[in-house]
């Protein structure tokens, strides 16, 4: 496979930052979580090419783990989400101003 | 220019432009559904990469799972609300600034790092190796994941607890 690691280190490094713009410039609070979803893939992306690159599997496991991660942060976050909606009726981070901040 | 390395630059290109697409959409459902694009490619490129175990579990669990969970969210929350307006350029300025900074610094060290241009040579893990030492090396990793899903699954319980309990609870 004539395909070089750096190759793969910039193709996560353009999808976490796809992610990170996606974090930062999108107000509603679904598309903040999406973005930080994209952000934990794009890691993900990173380790498999490592682990490739090192001949060694503990980089396959540790994307298992980013994975569970992942799912514990996406139940918490969209049921904040939901509730955010039903209660304050906000979709927009903008609009949970409730401390000033 | 072989076959692999082919079918890498065609998933890479794949990954980045639906992901692109999903950043920017304006309506919330059709950046999920890029997103799943995305995730699908992504899961392809793990099984170019050599983890056909990770490229199963992309499927079924962020393609599958979580970006299903996401559009039940989206069909639960009203349309109107969710679909205000992406904003003026000059909110996405910055970050794409700070993005292209970040990126071209990236480059330049992974270009003139010791060691760089280090080729891929194509392998294959096999599910029962990645397993057995996920089982037996990292079972305590395991361990801490389980808890942290209980917490998670306890935390959205919690949160999704009907009104008239929370009343109910109050003394």
């Amino acid at each position: 496979m004539s395909v070089p690691f750096d190759m793969v280190l910039i193709l996560a490094t353009v999808v976490f930052l796809l992610g990170a713009i996606c974090a930062m410039a999108r107000r509603t609070l679904i598309m903040i979580l999406l973005g930080v979803e994209i952000m934990l893939n794009a890691a993900g992306i990173a380790f498999v090419g490592a682990s490739l690159r090192w001949m060694a599997l503990d980089g396959q496991i540790f994307v298992l783990v980013v994975m569970g991660v992942a799912a514990a942060e996406i139940a918490i976050g969209l049921a904040l989400a939901v509730l955010a909606g039903q209660r304050c009726r906000a979709a927009e981070a903008d609009d949970l101003s409730g401390l000033k901040g | 220019m072989n076959l692999f390395a082919a079918i890498f630059y065609v998933l890479g290109a794949i990954i980045v432009i639906a992901t692109g697409m999903a950043v920017t959409r304006r309506r919330t459902m059709h950046a999920v559904v890029y997103a799943v694009v995305s995730f699908f490619a992504t899961a392809a490129l793990f099984g170019l990469l050599g983890a056909p175990l990770l490229a199963v579990f992309e499927v079924i669990i962020y393609a599958g799972a979580i970006m299903v969970l996401f559009l039940f969210i989206i069909m639960l929350i009203p349309r109107t609300r969710l679909e205000r307006d992406v904003g003026g350029g000059l909110r996405w300025l910055l970050p794409g600034i700070l993005s292209l900074v970040i990126l071209a610094c990236v480059t330049v060290l992974t270009v003139t790092a010791h060691g760089s241009g280090q080729q891929l040579h194509p392998a294959m893990a096999s599910p029962s190796d990645v397993g057995r030492a996920l089982y037996v090396r990292y079972w305590l990793v395991v361990e801490f994941v389980s808890f942290l899903l209980f917490m998670g699954l306890a935390g959205a319980c919690f949160l999704g607890r009907r009104q008239n309990d929370a009343k109910e609870e109050r003394p």
